[in-house]
């Protein structure tokens, strides 16, 4: 229906049509019950009335024959709202009463008359006011035939009375109902179409936008709110997500370009050592460029969330013994104490693997970062459980990480920029904060005056 | 060496047979799942190399199947999916080594090699010789020219890896994977400084050298 007006498309309208609609019908079917109803027993009362009469003319009959019958019948026929009285001969001529014509057939039937007839009375003028009644006609023993009715215009009346109520108590309901749709739908309609509007915008690309909020704490506000919080979400995965292309537009155009430029000195070198030298070095640049990715899969996966296969009980004193093995060579090659200083038996629920990573990125930065900066470089890890929580830290003595820039360099390919020259992905906070996250934990990364320390927060779980 | 790979990205398949062809191999290349199941269950393959998503046929129900029918040519999986345990998936499923897309050829060669020598079974013996290099597995020692050499347990391990699979190349990650039994990717120079520790202890005052840098690859034991 496109020519509908808007205000008839909202649901109050819709709703309000319908519901009005049921209530006339049952108004209706109702008010015609209760009329026929009181129609019938008016009706039932009329036969009665008739009858007492007609018994007793009957006896009137009896009593004085026809000359007493007639005089009764003139007395009543002149009180006022009198019934109906006639005499007629056998042959159906009206000889006296109050009648002055009757519908042809009227008298044909001894009894009730079946159905209402037409009767014009005396008095009534020349008007062609027909009125209809019923009656009942006895023949006398003297085969006169008389007939005793009453006008039906009392139960045509009331019948009117009450049609003339229902149609008005209809009228005024169907007037309300537009009344209220008029105002609800109204209201509906306008809060939509801001909201509609609002969302309009915010697709059209003005993301910082939000739907409008009344105030009235009413189910639109509720809407509103909720969807406003969604699109803080939306907003913030999307800086986030501008932030993490920004960052790896830079850090992989830079290594892409190296291999370009590598590719074509060496191309226009002509010399086959420089050749040689040139592809082993791409080939290095690549190896780096897979691990990157890999790196950024991981993370991918990782925020995806996990299936229950991947979690087993894990010792992380093993783990630490492992990592502090692994490195402890690398560590001293560049004059780094590595180890491992306090730890506590603690078994919790995890992936080995990503645990072992994780600390292994850890430690690997604070080797990284401590070697020649201080006078002595040292790197300690320990493991300790601390209320329902179990803790690995890693500390070094290195230059540390200024307070405002500690949340920003768990994200993705931030690195700061004093470490730029330094070899990496500036993916292992990343991957090690997304591990944490993996198991229902937290990266803390704080300060003991100089140095850096990164603590590994597991929730102790059943296993502690 | 045979190797049958079931990978339908046409121009990595093609990269693949040429790269194996240089490296002395032979390479037959199936782009879709059944025909790859057909061509595995003729048995005229020394290795596999099995995509994990393919076309017709998945690459893990190939080798579920293959090893139901009793095929126990060694499958390796080539994955892009990446989920946490899909390593655990694969291996369960029947295949004996797992290597995530993008992976460096040299890391597959290296593996596949690898694959091929364990099916030839070395793990019954109890001395391994490399040259005048000797390592016992039941004792405990390491012996160069008669002369025992005293190692770190890891060290130990680490040259029992390498000697098992003497004149092969070993990647860092597989040092990684099979010493250390973590399957990450080691970060900078790990391993690099435990083999050079390993290197001065077995080579040290002795003329030759046996534990070799494969640029670009990894290590690799052998006697010249």
């Amino acid at each position: 229906m496109p020519a509908m007006p808007a205000i008839m498309r909202t649901t109050a309208a819709r709703l309000s049509a319908l519901y009005l609609l049921l209530f006339a019908i049952c108004a209706v079917v109702l008010v015609v019950y209760v009329t026929s109803l009181s129609v019938r027993m008016m009706t039932v009362q009329t036969r009665e009335t008739i009858a007492d009469e007609v018994r007793g003319l009957v006896s009137a009959y009896q009593r004085g024959g026809l000359p007493t019958l007639v005089r009764v019948l003139e007395t009543r026929s002149r009180q006022p709202g009198a019934n109906l009285y006639l005499i007629a001969d056998p042959n159906g001529l009206i000889l006296t009463g109050n009648v002055e014509s009757l519908q042809p057939g009227a008298l044909d039937t001894i009894g009730w008359t079946e159905r209402p007839f037409f009767y014009r009375r005396y008095g009534d003028g020349g008007g062609r006011e027909r009125h209809s009644a019923m009656a009942h006609v006895i023949r006398l023993p003297n085969q006169m035939i008389l007939l005793v009715g009453r006008d039906l215009g009392e139960p045509e009346r009331f019948r009117e009375v009450v049609r003339n109520a229902l149609v008005a108590a209809l009228g005024m309901m169907g007037f309300g109902a537009v009344l209220i749709w008029y105002f609800v739908g109204r209201r509906a309609l306008r809060r939509i179409d801001s909201v509609s509007e609002a969302s309009r915008q915010i697709m059209g690309g003005d993301l910082s936008r939000r739907l409008p909020v009344s105030g009235a704490g009413d189910e639109f506000d509720r809407l509103s709110e909720n969807l406003n919080a969604m699109l803080e979400r939306i907003a913030a995965l999307n800086e986030g997500l501008k932030q993490v292309s920004a960052n790896i537009a830079h850090d992989l155009k830079t290594p892409l370009t190296r291999l370009r430029n590598r590719a074509e000195a060496a191309l226009g070198s002509g010399d086959e050592a420089a050749c040689r030298e040139a592809l082993e070095a791409t080939i290095a640049e690549s190896d780096q460029l897979i691990r990157t990715f890999n790196a950024i899969l991981m993370i991918s996966r990782l925020e995806a969330g996990h299936s229950a296969e991947a979690i087993k009980p894990v010792d992380l004193a093993a783990i630490v013994a492992d990592v502090v093995e692994l490195y402890e060579p690398a560590a001293e090659e560049m004059g780094v104490a590595l180890t491992a200083r306090t730890v506590e038996p603690a078994t919790i629920d995890g992936n080995r693997e990503l645990i072992g990573q994780a600390l292994s990125n850890i430690v690997d930065n604070a080797i990284k970062y401590s070697a020649g900066v201080h006078e002595r470089p040292a790197v300690a890890v320990s493991l300790e459980r601390k209320g329902g929580t179990v803790r690995l830290t890693v500390v070094d003595n290195g230059p540390g990480i200024p307070q405002a820039e500690r949340k920003r360099v768990t994200e993705r390919f931030v690195r700061l920029e004093a470490s730029r020259t330094q070899p990496g992905s500036g993916l292992g906070l990343s991957l090690a904060k997304a591990v944490m996250t993996f198991h229902g934990g937290e990266l803390e990364l704080s300060g003991n005056g100089e140095g850096l320390s990164v603590a590994m927060v597991f929730p102790a779980g059943k296993n502690a | 060496m045979k190797i049958l790979v079931i990978e339908d990205d046409r121009e990595a398949a093609g990269f693949l047979k040429k790269a194996f062809a240089e490296a002395g191999h032979t390479a037959d290349v199936a782009p879709d799942g059944e025909t790859g199941y057909t061509l595995a269950d003729t048995g005229n393959y020394d290795v596999f190399v099995i995509d994990r998503m393919l076309p017709r046929r998945d690459g893990l129900s190939i080798i579920a199947e293959l090893r139901a029918r009793g095929n126990t040519t060694p499958a390796l999986i080539l994955s892009a999916l990446g989920e946490v345990d899909d390593r655990v998936t694969g291996l369960r499923a029947g295949g004996d080594d797992y290597l995530t897309k993008p992976y460096a050829f040299s890391e597959l060669l290296a593996r596949i090699e690898v694959l091929k020598r364990r099916a030839g079974t070395k793990d019954v013996e109890t001395v391994y010789r490399v040259g005048d290099l000797e390592l016992d597995r039941l004792s405990h020692t390491v012996r160069r020219a008669g002369q025992e050499i005293a190692l770190q347990p890891r060290e130990f391990r680490l040259l029992e890896y390498l000697m098992r699979h003497a004149g092969q190349v070993v990647t860092r990650t597989m040092l990684l994977e099979n010493v250390w039994e973590y399957h990450f990717d080691p970060q900078t120079n790990v391993i690099d400084v435990h083999i050079s520790r390993l290197r001065s202890k077995i080579e040290k005052g002795f003329d030759k050298p046996i534990l070799h840098t494969v640029r670009g690859a990894g290590y690799v034991i052998r006697a010249d």
